[in-house]
């Protein structure tokens, strides 16, 4: 086995570099390109804080293989705002983003990253969301500093935000 | 073509501080974690562990890993030229074990590669040979099987580690003469804290000489003179700095083997080294919550008031000392500042088990004792036939008095607390309900504003603040103090806000490191906001005071004559001096503008020894009722509502004290339903993953309603108090009560889970059919 030529499109732009097909696609954000935004918290699947966007979908990066993402779009949390302003021009910013600051979502910040990429996509899938989506879809994103419900706060706020901006 | 830019962020004006001055780094993805930090040329480090809680080592050969690819260097133990520890007097770890393996997961060996990858595959080419010992699990063991070999045998006392006996009045009298008297026994589990952060730290051993190490650290300065132990050498010469750190809850309180390792294969390869644990190491790390077995009795008379305590503890302290002499202690401490006991007995003995050492976790030692009390005076309260809460409140220790083991208990918003849990979760109401296996109860608490004593015993200041104030007008704060999550460079900019009247945006805070920074001991026991916030309250006035006088001087006008109004200087008959020419009259006058603030806790009361552990400046005191149903059929318990009131003097920043309630109340909630940090009967941990290891998720979670309660107290930074630990205590006792009102068992230990609670209504059916 050696390593392969691996391309990846990284937050909107071709990143060519020689990786194993094995190699988790956290090692490569992180390690490779120096994208340390996204979390490495348990590298088991478990906590949560690696969470990007595949494709647009949220997955676990520290169980991705990179060989299984060479075509794919791939969104972290640094790529999150711009993702945001290409859609919507006012902002640098998701409104998740400022919604969790807002909301006073974030204590260590160390679940942030993954628990904003579940929740910018919930916002983007679902229009009219209830309390019931949120803990169904962010059941698999443990934070140990705030007893969530200022999360859940920010999302309904983020929610509301959206709905107002369109 | 015109550009469209877009809106920026709007800054946060005035010195109202809304939100924490952290949260944009982090919810960009630009916050620097330690495993997030990559130096020039750095090379990869990781840890070789025993597979065994206890073995003698016959051989480590690091030769075969030294030739693997990408190896750089491989080292063995001891590591440390010492034996260090957290307090100076129990040092007892080296960084990697020599002769003996005491728990599984210890380190004996550590590597450094050019990736980490590489790193790992040579790891497993060093051979390590043991000769196992059969595994002490049980504190005291050896009493029972004197053949069996101790953890420590050089030991006079062998695994004993520390014996407390204290006794406060005659308590054998207030026995003699009780109208009734109780007893209890609980086993309290152990916990682990779960930073989502696993530990992490750089290391590099300069070509000066030097050290440079960037750590997830709580306690940097302790972190630097332990380090400075462990290498032999100059404290001066090592610089410790913390990282943005994800979360600590005690588990990042004192120094680790892999900070050391760091230090040492840097030396050995030349290069910077990082190691970041997995989070099956972290479990191995440890440093969490103790198991304590507990016994309780207590003495009444016929008016529900207490007249005597006895209260006895057995602590499983793991393999190592960390902080077990402060947690042992504090098994005693508070239970007299919540209620005013006027004989107590307190018995306490710590052992060393074949297990991860345990140390200090949010509630430090406190947290065991608590449950145990608060799970008793209820059932005295049915006894006696007196409400609950009605109980407690016969024997609250009054504010502004003198407990019987010599606390001086301060502002105290514990009668508050009662009455605000009391009324929101409609209490009285509880009996005319009926949905049937559904419960209330109540439960209260007490923590410490940081001890009033420092670990190294001296009578330097615990806190001290650095402030400048820059010709650009901007004031910069230096502090020794860590924040690792809670929000303390948040609270600092709030006080400086308010102090100097000036907009919270010209504030810049530089903490955590231990060159630039003045010594604040760190954040551990609740002690950042009391002691640094009154440290840089003291720099901010002295700064105020240098500016006022530049106005004065420059206008030619007494004091008397001259007002602040936020960022403006009001001169009686002439014009308003804006701050930022005030900042640059007064660098004109002096020169740079520098001052120093720092904060030194009012002397200890008691003079026995252990008197040291549970004297603080102030008290934070909370409440907490439980609303819970239990499934008779699988055991399982549903709580549906917790309703909290805090007493926390003055709140400082809204969102973070919320914020830290919340958290510690879910925290106590995790360990009274699901959380152990327990062993098989060979030693292994029982599941040293997030799979193994179950912490509350967001679907676990009810409704909880805060309520912040009390005055300011006249201690405390404007009037603050703790809130980041005590909200964790009173949840679990509460829980348990609440069961109890439910289905009427009697629960006497954590976690609450389903076979427990099944266990505990079978033989209530049975003692009913008899």
């Amino acid at each position: 086995m050696s390593q392969n030529l691996v391309e990846l499109s990284v937050n909107g732009s071709i990143q060519v570099m020689w990786a194993w097909e094995s190699d988790t696609l956290l090692h490569v954000l992180r390690e490779v390109l120096g994208l340390t935004g996204t979390k490495n918290g348990c590298e088991a699947g478990h906590c949560g804080a690696c969470t990007v966007w595949i494709d647009g979908i949220p997955r676990l990066a520290c169980l991705t293989p990179v060989g299984s993402v060479v075509n794919s779009e791939i969104t972290t949390v640094e790529g999150l705002g711009s993702w945001w302003q290409e859609r919507h021009p006012s902002s640098h910013y998701h409104p998740i983003q400022r919604a969790f600051v807002e909301s006073g979502a974030v204590q260590c910040g160390f679940c942030t990253p993954g628990m904003l990429m579940a929740a910018a996509a919930l916002l983007r899938d679902v229009k009219f969301l209830t309390d019931q989506d949120i803990l169904e879809r962010l059941a698999g994103h443990l934070c140990r500093c705030t007893g969530y419900e200022q999360i859940v706060q920010a999302i309904r706020q983020a929610a509301l935000t959206e709905v107002t901006e369109q | 073509m015109t550009v469209k830019a877009p809106d920026l962020i709007p800054m946060s004006l005035g010195t109202n501080v809304k939100h924490r001055i952290d949260a944009w780094a982090k919810v960009t993805g630009q916050a620097l974690y330690a495993d997030d930090i990559r130096w020039p040329n750095m090379a990869y480090g990781v840890l070789v562990a025993s597979p065994y809680p206890h073995a003698r080592i016959v051989k480590i050969d690091l030769e075969p890993a030294r030739t693997r690819p990408g190896v750089l260097a491989a080292i063995a133990g001891p590591g440390s030229v010492a034996p260090y520890g957290i307090m100076p007097s129990t040092q007892d770890e080296q960084a990697m074990a020599t002769e003996k393996v005491i728990y599984l997961g210890e380190p004996v060996a550590a590597i450094a590669a050019t990736t980490l990858d590489a790193a790992r595959e040579a790891a497993h080419h060093i051979l390590c040979e043991y000769e196992m010992l059969k595994p002490v699990l049980r504190p005291g063991v050896e009493q029972a099987r004197p053949l069996i070999d101790p953890v420590h045998p050089e030991r006079p006392q062998k695994d004993l580690f520390k014996e407390v006996d204290l006794e406060f009045g005659d308590t054998a009298e207030g026995f003699v003469h009780a109208f009734k008297t109780a007893e209890d026994t609980f086993f309290y589990q152990g916990s682990a804290h779960v930073a989502m952060e696993p530990h992490s730290a750089l290391g590099y051993w300069t070509p000066e000489g030097r050290v440079e190490l960037v750590t997830a650290t709580q306690t940097p300065h302790y972190v630097q003179r332990e380090l400075a132990v462990a290498l032999g050498i100059d404290t001066y010469r090592i610089r410790v700095r913390t990282s943005v750190v994800g979360g600590g809850f005690g588990g990042k309180s004192e120094l680790f083997p892999h900070e050391i390792a760091t230090v040492l294969l840097s030396r050995a390869c030349g290069r910077p080294v990082k190691i970041t644990l997995s989070r099956e190491e972290v479990f191995y790390a440890h440093r969490g919550r103790h198991p304590v077995s507990m016994k309780v009795k207590t003495a009444w008379d016929n008016n529900g008031k207490i007249q005597a305590m006895d209260f006895q503890s057995v602590l499983d302290g793991g393999a190592y000392a960390s902080y077990g002499l402060a947690t042992t202690y504090y098994t005693g401490a508070l239970q007299t500042v919540s209620y005013a006991i006027p004989r107590y007995h307190f018995h306490a003995e710590r052992w060393y088990t074949n297990k991860p050492p345990c140390g200090p976790k949010r509630g430090h030692g406190t947290t065991q004792p608590r449950a145990l009390l608060e799970v008793h005076f209820d059932r005295v309260a049915r006894e006696l036939g007196i409400d609950p809460i009605e109980l407690r409140r016969r024997n609250l220790t009054p504010p502004y008095s003198v407990t019987v083991n010599q606390l001086e208990v301060g502002s105290s918003g514990l009668q508050t607390c009662l009455d605000k849990v009391e009324s929101l979760s409609n209490w009285h109401a509880r009996h005319v309900r009926h949905e049937p296996d559904r419960g209330l109860g109540f439960a209260c608490s007490t923590y410490l504003s940081g001890a009033g004593l420092p670990i190294y015993w001296n009578s330097l200041p615990h806190s001290g603040v650095r402030m400048a104030v820059n010709r650009d007008g901007s004031v910069q704060v230096f502090c020794g103090l860590t924040d690792i999550g809670q929000g303390a460079e948040t609270m600092l900019v709030v006080l400086v806000a308010k102090a100097l009247g000036i907009n919270a945006d010209r504030i810049r805070v530089h903490t955590a490191d231990t060159a630039t920074t003045p010594v604040d001991l760190g954040s551990y026991s609740s002690r950042v906001s009391m002691m640094a916030g009154n440290a840089v309250l003291e720099a901010a006035q002295r700064m105020h005071q240098i500016l006022k006088d530049s106005v004065c001087a420059h206008k030619g006008v007494e004091p008397s004559q001259v007002t602040q109004d936020g960022e403006v200087f009001h001169v009686q008959g002439d014009e308003a001096v804006p701050f930022t020419q005030a900042v640059l009259w007064a660098e004109e006058d002096i020169g740079p503008l520098t001052t120093f603030g720092s904060y030194t806790p009012p002397k200890v009361l008691g003079h026995y020894k252990g008197a040291g552990v549970g004297p603080s400046p102030a008290y934070s005191f909370t409440a907490c009722v439980a609303d819970v149903k239990v499934d008779r059929g699988d055991g399982r318990i549903r709580v549906h509502h917790l309703w909290v009131a805090h007493d926390l003097g003055t709140p400082l920043h809204r969102p973070s004290v919320e914020g830290q309630i919340r958290g510690g109340v879910v925290m106590g909630l995790g360990e009274v339903l699901m959380e152990r940090q327990v062993f098989n009967p060979d030693g292994r941990h029982r599941g040293p993953h997030l799979l193994g290891y179950l912490i509350p998720s967001i679907q676990d979670i009810p409704p909880i309603t805060v309520a912040v309660v009390g005055e300011p107290d006249p201690k405390g930074p404007m009037g603050a108090k703790e809130v980041g630990q005590g909200p964790l205590n009173p949840v679990i006792p509460a829980v348990i009560n609440a069961i109890s009102d439910a289905v009427g068992i009697d629960l006497n230990e954590t976690p609450v889970t389903p076979d427990n609670v099944l266990r505990a209504l079978d033989q209530q059916s049975r003692r009913q059919r008899l």
